[in-house]
């Protein structure tokens, strides 16, 4: 069996990376609060709230996480967790009934 | 000290945290799922938009944001052998968990004494479940990254320990994420 050392450091970002980031993650939570209070977006406050929301989940994963910087499999592996999970919201919100595909006749 | 590699040159720790994190989207896909399935049916108040504090989470969720950052910052310190920065970033997220729970255990008292409770409506019943469940993950991180604090100050903590960091790490981070989602679908998305 391969043996492989425990450190992985060197395929890691910088700190000043992790700083960015975390600024970058600090101004799209202040974007989302003020999207939630600003009337006139209410009509697409879903989708913009949405895309900010993958934003910050996505900065996460590949930076903190080190999806960027890891093997494939463990991008893989999350994707498919939440692939399948994405599943479950919509099939339970359509059995309920909170979320519609066509107008009712 | 090193340690086997599964077949896809990832050691074994490290790949059964991704696994389980994976078995944790569907854990809280299926809570959110619950959760929306019965937004806004129930029959009895408090509502959402009346018991909601925007602010407060606003201010929870930038805590717990910072706690990564302060997480990735503790890896950085312990891959660099400098273990007085390992000691300061740890610890950072022990305070910074600590707040976002403290944060979490004032708003549950204060939707208790408003009316909401766990049988109150349907709204109750889905937000503490699922708000209590993360609560509880972000308990277990804490006291994970507290037993992290106690090898770091016995000088336990050296590059040789990093992977047990990253695991930490990779499962506090999931934490995080899976608020990000929270904080929208339960409290900006109405």
């Amino acid at each position: 069996m391969n043996e492989i050392a425990e450190h992985h450091g060197g395929a890691h970002a910088s700190r000043s990376t992790y700083w960015l980031v975390a600024l970058i993650l600090a101004i799209i939570t202040l974007l989302e609060v003020a999207v939630f209070y600003i009337p006139f977006l209410r009509a697409a406050i879903a989708p913009i709230l949405l895309v900010l929301s993958a934003t910050k989940f996505a900065l996460v994963a590949m930076f903190f996480m080190h999806l960027r910087y890891d093997r494939p499999i463990l991008t893989a592996i999350l994707s498919t967790g939440l692939v399948v999970a994405a599943a479950i919201i919509l099939a339970l919100m359509l059995l309920f009934g909170a979320l519609r595909l066509m107008a009712p006749a | 000290m090193s340690t086997h590699a599964t077949t896809f040159g990832v050691p074994h720790r490290k790949m059964a945290m991704w696994v389980f994190i994976g078995s944790e989207c569907m854990f809280f896909g299926s809570l959110i799922a619950t959760y929306l399935s019965y937004e806004g049916k129930s029959v009895v108040g408090p509502t959402p938009a009346e018991i909601l504090n925007i602010p407060l989470t606003s201010v929870s969720t930038f805590v717990l944001l910072m706690s990564s950052l302060s997480m990735v910052l503790a890896l950085d310190a312990v891959q660099r052998r400098q273990n007085g920065q390992a000691k300061l970033w740890i610890g950072g997220v022990i305070v910074l968990g600590g707040l976002f729970l403290a944060g979490q255990v004032y708003e549950f008292s204060h939707f208790y004494e408003e009316g909401l409770t766990l049988q109150q409506n349907l709204f109750g019943s889905t937000f503490f479940v699922l708000t209590g469940f993360h609560g509880a993950h972000v308990t277990v991180g804490v006291i994970w990254m507290a037993t992290l604090l106690v090898m770091a100050f016995r000088g336990q903590l050296g590059p040789e320990r990093s992977l047990d960091v990253e695991v930490a790490g990779l499962y506090w981070h999931f934490v995080d994420v899976v608020w990000i989602v929270i904080f929208t679908v339960v409290y900006l998305i109405q």
